[in-house]
């Protein structure tokens, strides 16, 4: 059981939150990762109308051998990405609550611009003693 | 005689400029244009009929006495409001010193209204003229008529005679606000501090006020309000003693 990273992918695809809070992820460029977020934005809206019944929320999690994805669509098309141990039960619950710091305390914070990378003290603090303290 | 009208409104309100033979009674119903008494009173009916709350002036005062405020919907009025400012402002300073200016505005309603509601109904109603007084008033009744709590702390300036602290470990309106680095000296409780000076000047104890961040490892939002008195407060405290 273990959290490995956060993302934050805004509705045009931007990485605009990363972070890691477990060792064990490859280490990538910023550069890498704003590419990979914006690949699984690209997936996320293929999943999204692949549904044959209806309309789809779109891919939710993605398994690997070590690990899974666990991707919240918001309202408003801002993703929550989190990467943890295949075990993990509570990253649903966790997204959630990520998703609400993120309301309180950079949607509120009159510093931060909408669609901008997150650079936002108190969501940092805030996320970090509910996953736990990890490397930036 | 043949006259053509530019604006149906122009003519109400042009009358008297007028030369007098466009009154008469054959062109009147070209030239007023207002709706008739009938149909205004009709007008009048439908907008009561579709809204059952009483215009805002029209409602009693005390009855919002208790009534809560959405935090979040707060929040994001006063995240606006200081994006607004920020944009017509040049600097840190100037940005602290229009959030006072329009804190002052609310401060002098505050100070109005929490009269009426404490002592509007009393019969030997009171008034403090006591600086002590006036900021225990401030750092409670005040605080609690605004914030629904009391301030933290009050406390007297060790260096300066005519400076006092009120101290919020956690003011409201700064809860979800986080500071950039580079503006690091900015404290968005300057609003605070304008509702104090307006309180402070409306009981005729003027005074500078500013708010500044203390923040320490428990309360990283800690706030103090530094109020600094005129020097006439103090001499008039003086012949009182």
């Amino acid at each position: 059981m273990a959290i490995f990273g956060l993302w934050v992918i805004n509705k045009a695809g931007g990485l605009v939150y990363q972070r890691n809070f477990a060792d064990g992820l490859a280490p990538l460029t910023s550069n890498e990762y704003l590419v990979l977020a914006g690949t699984l934005h690209g997936i996320h809206a293929i999943t999204s109308r692949l549904s044959p019944s209806g309309s789809s929320s779109g891919v939710q999690i993605i398994e690997g051998e070590t690990f899974k994805l666990n991707i919240l669509l918001t309202a408003t098309g801002t993703k929550f990405v989190l990467l943890t141990s295949l075990a993990e039960t509570t990253a649903d619950a966790l997204l959630q609550k990520v998703y609400d710091i993120y309301s309180d305390a950079v949607m509120k914070n009159p510093f931060h611009t909408p669609e901008m990378p997150i650079r936002s003290e108190a969501f940092d603090t805030r996320v970090g003693t509910l996953i736990g303290s990890g490397q930036s | 005689m043949a006259y053509t009208q530019p604006h149906p409104r122009l003519s109400v309100v042009s009358t008297s400029s007028q030369s007098s033979d466009h009154l008469s009674p054959t062109n009147s119903s070209t030239r007023f244009s207002l709706p008739s008494a009938q149909s205004l009173h009709a007008a009048a009916a439908s907008i009561k009929a579709g809204s059952n709350r009483p215009n805002i002036y029209d409602r009693p005062l005390n009855k919002s006495r208790g009534a809560e405020v959405s935090g979040s919907a707060f929040a994001f009025l006063f995240s606006e409001i200081v994006q607004y400012t920020q944009k017509r402002v040049s600097g840190i300073n100037d940005l602290e010193r229009q959030l006072n200016t329009l804190g002052y505005r609310i401060g002098t309603r505050v100070l109005e209204l929490m009269f009426w509601r404490t002592e509007g109904s009393s019969k030997a109603p009171k008034r403090e003229i006591r600086l002590l007084s006036v900021l225990t008033l401030v750092h409670t009744q005040v605080w609690k008529a605004v914030f629904g709590k009391a301030a933290d702390g009050l406390e007297r300036s060790v260096e300066n005679p005519d400076e006092y602290m009120i101290i919020d470990n956690d003011p409201p309106i700064e809860r979800h606000i986080s500071v950039p680095k580079d503006f690091s000296s900015l404290s968005c409780s300057s609003f605070t501090a304008g509702i104090v000076e307006a309180v402070l000047d409306g009981l005729s104890f003027p005074a500078r006020v500013t708010a500044h961040n203390t923040a320490n490892p428990q309360f990283p939002n800690r706030t103090t309000i530094l109020i600094k008195l005129e020097k006439s407060v103090l001499e008039r405290e003086e012949l009182l003693k």
